[in-house]
């Protein structure tokens, strides 16, 4: 049957997209023409129902063995026509995709051109399907667990959906509580809910669900495996405080020598805390940890005649002796949950706020109106005799968003509902204070955002349309400098204190994720998702998934909406319970393989191993594909001296009739 | 020859980075000149140095070879062989004589859709300087 293939080619206009800038009839009428072609066609939408049917038809009908379909890319929609073969009785690898829209329609305006290239490509195509083998899809088991990296809201609502659903999950925390920054926010936007609130119970159901092993203080090493068969290894960072034993009673905290020395991550610096400290009241696990960057005893080996938190605790978990742990096990499925980082206000010097003590980020505010936070929620800036309580406060939006100057194209989706939310706290708590918002354009697009925003403005929060060009001192004051370009005017505004409303960016330690687990990123930095719109929450690495801000900037409504999105995606690998792996994998022929190893030494997945046969009486090594390890990148094909090694539907001799037809097709 | 000449070029990129790339610069509409051809692998590891040179032998007036950045290949470590062949393998064709305008090497990213138009903008500029290749050709297709 090989040697005389019927080949069906059908061409797509995709409604205009394609239509527009080629000519599919003279395509079409083209590939009717080549070698093989039974039946060439052109229909407005060859993915649609009916434009399915159409090869379905054919492939009954007229006996097809082999079907070139010319539309969008394979990226798009190869599965979809897979699974039409499929539908058909015919092996879904007898298909290969022309993309004659992505990579020709919307790329080239000359209509001329774009169809004689459509007509190269859709040839190469049909060079190469003739040769096409049938291949085999393999079905693996899937370890019934998951991975969770990242304890913030994102994470938790994923862990606690996939974890009710029956299935175990492992979740692991960089920092030494979860929580993440949802856990410093005061109040959240438009409903005002108490962030704490409505968090921590969620923290705590994460410790104390009985399917959610939580690793706090801890990072993933090292990821290998597959879909389905993903090998972790984590290592737990030593705490040098015995967790089964802490208590939380904060007694080593009180004693500490360090006590009130060392800048709070957890109050953004604005407040202090001990070498060996819980990062906030409500922290989960409630389990103290020491800071090896900072304890005298760890840094130095000397703390007074001894460290005095031994002393003060009552249940002995206090070991300096503690080493970091690793250990290791095994998920079907991962959720990206890593978060972000904000964007740092000292990059835009004009605003001061390296130089100022009163021009502050907008969660700083955040700590400071927080009851929790290190003024018990009183906005006070400064300590002691030169405290002030701002009476003209001054928010500026877009510090680090929609701004190319720093880098930062895109919107942060939060400044603009966060401004409005702690200008409201202010003048709510300083109701005498006169607040105004410097923004360049106000986004209020959620669920009660634009209601939000009336209020607030009606609450006499002024807002101002322009960015300030500069901030100084003058006197006791900081002066923006700053244009109103609704009213055409410059204008000098002395006020008490600025708030940055920073934006959002991927995390420095962003590249440790994507070099253990090859994700992409957008060109914003964020990991890039599988397509935009109908696979938002998918990567291209099989079986891992994003959830929150690693993916790009979102609010806490859209964070928990596509944590719930993740989970479900890695819940039907879970209770499906299989999952079907690559079948484009490599192959070697161990007639002809001569045994020198060489995959065996390129195979970046350790997939092949040399193994002795019995080669007519006389016993030979050659090499041999683990099925289950090889992904199919064909390394060993492009190395291999003698072309025994080839990988399925990417052979030398399917590959090599495409560059003939591309070569010699001017 | 009144016409400017036209070059024929063909592309070996991998499904990963360089392939999106280019799925990127469609569905961004960034046009560029109609020359070029891409032939998809999964990866830049897989790509045959004799690929390229059954392509020149073919008929095509240059070839591109395109993949993920160093660091973000989707299987480890193809783009590292990939980058190690083809370094050694423009050097080859410089020796055998073929222009090295004919041959470029590129890192494209799934989210580089502008960069994919440099890229192949150059790879046309180039291959348009040094005029039609007829060393190697066999003039017709064979397969």
């Amino acid at each position: 049957m090989n040697n005389k293939p019927k080949i069906g080619v059908y061409v797509c206009h995709c409604g205009m997209n394609i239509a527009k800038t080629v000519d599919v009839e003279a395509v079409s009428e083209f590939a009717s023409r080549l070698p093989y072609v039974k039946v060439a066609r052109n229909y407005s939408y060859m993915c649609s129902d009916p434009g399915q049917q159409l090869i379905k038809e054919d492939i009954k009908n007229e006996g097809l063995t082999r079907v070139v379909v010319a539309s969008c890319s394979p990226r798009m929609h190869e599965n979809t026509f897979r699974k039409t073969l499929a539908a058909a009785g015919l092996n879904p690898y007898y298909l290969e995709m022309a993309n004659i829209r992505e990579h020709c329609s919307w790329v080239h305006e000359n209509r001329e051109e774009a169809t004689a290239k459509a007509k190269k490509l859709v040839y190469a195509a049909v060079a190469k399907v003739r040769l096409l083998e049938p291949l085999e899809e393999k079905e693996v088991e899937v370890e019934p667990s998951a991975l969770i990296v990242g304890g913030g809201i994102a994470g938790i609502q994923a862990a606690l959906d996939i974890a009710a659903a029956g299935f175990k999950v492992y979740m692991v925390e960089k920092t030494p509580s979860v929580g993440g920054k949802m856990s410093q926010l005061d109040k959240t936007f438009p409903t005002l809910d108490c962030s704490a609130c409505i968090l921590t119970p969620k923290m705590v159901d994460v410790a104390s669900h009985p399917n959610i092993e939580l690793m706090t203080y801890s990072q993933v090493e090292d990821i290998t495996g597959y879909v389905g068969n993903f090998n972790v290894k984590v290592r737990k960072k030593a705490r040098y405080v015995d967790i089964n034993k802490c208590t939380g009673c904060g007694a080593c905290a009180q004693e500490c020598r360090l006590a009130g020395t060392i800048p709070s991550e957890f109050n953004m610096g604005l407040g202090k805390r001990a070498a060996i400290y819980l990062p906030f009241p409500q922290a989960v696990p409630a389990k103290y940890t020491i800071d090896k960057e900072r304890c005298l005893f760890l840094t130095r080996g000397k703390c007074g005649k001894g460290p005095k938190c031994i002393e003060a605790c009552a249940a002995g978990a206090i070991n300096f002796e503690q080493q970091d742990e690793i250990v290791e096990f095994k998920v079907g499925t991962i959720i990206i949950a890593t978060g972000y980082e904000l964007f740092d206000p000292a990059k835009k010097p004009e605003y001061g706020y390296a130089d100022y003590d009163n021009v502050i980020t907008g969660l700083e505010l955040e700590r400071l109106v927080a009851a929790s936070g290190p003024t018990g929620g009183e906005i006070v800036i400064g300590k002691g005799e030169k405290a002030i309580v701002p009476k003209e406060v001054a928010f500026i939006s877009c510090v680090g968003s929609r701004d190319e100057s720093v880098g930062k194209p895109y919107c942060s989706r939060v400044c603009c509902m966060y401004s409005a939310k702690l200008a409201h706290l202010v003048t709510e708590k300083l109701p005498d204070a006169n607040v105004r918002i410097y923004y360049m354009d106000v986004r209020a697009f959620g669920k009660g955002y634009e209601e939000f925003y009336d209020r607030v403005r009606r609450e006499g929060v002024r807002y101002i349309r322009g960015n300030p060009s500069e901030i100084f001192k003058r006197g006791d004051k900081l002066v923006i400098k700053a244009e109103d370009t609704l009213a055409g005017r410059t204008l000098e505004d002395e006020v008490d204190l600025v708030v940055l409303a920073t934006g959002l960016e991927p995390r420095q330690d962003a590249r440790e994720i994507i070099d253990i687990l090859k994700l992409s990123q957008s060109a914003d930095g964020f990991y890039l998702e599988a397509h935009p719109k109908l696979a938002p929450v998918d990567t291209a690495t099989d079986g891992v998934y994003l959830a929150g801000c690693a993916q790009g900037p979102k609010d806490i409504p859209d964070t928990v909406a596509q944590a719930k999105g993740a989970a479900s995606s890695a819940l039907i690998l879970l209770s499906s319970g299989k999952v079907k792996v690559q079948a484009q994998i490599s192959n070697i022929n161990e007639a002809t393989c001569r045994g020198c190893g060489y995959c065996v030494e390129i195979c970046p997945f350790g997939a092949i191993d040399l193994v002795e046969v019995n080669r007519m009486g006389n016993i030979v090594q050659v090499a041999r594909v683990n099925e289950a390890l090889c992904k199919g990148c064909g390394a060993c094909a492009a190395g291999c001296f003698s072309g025994s090694a080839q990988q399925k539907s990417f052979k030398d001799q399917q590959i090599l009739p495409q560059i003939a037809v591309l070569g010699a097709m001017k | 020859m009144s016409e400017q000449f036209e070059p024929n070029l063909v592309a070996f990129v991998c499904n990963w980075c360089t392939y999106a790339g280019a799925d990127l610069a469609g569905t961004s509409r960034i046009q560029y000149p109609p020359n070029l051809s891409v032939i998809r692998v999964m990866c830049t590891g897989r790509i045959n140095p004799l690929f390229v040179l059954n392509a020149l032998q073919q008929g095509a007036d240059g070839v591109l070879v395109s993949g993920c950045h160093p660091g973000d290949c989707h299987y480890m470590e193809g783009n590292y062989y990939a980058r190690r062949r083809f370094t050694l393998m423009k050097d080859l064709l410089e020796y055998v004589g073929v222009d090295p305008k004919r041959f470029h090497m590129s890192w494209v990213s799934a989210s580089e859709g502008a960069k994919w138009k440099e890229v192949v903008e150059t790879t046309v500029n180039e291959a348009k300087e040094v005029g039609p290749f007829e060393q190697f050709q066999r003039n017709k297709i064979n397969w």
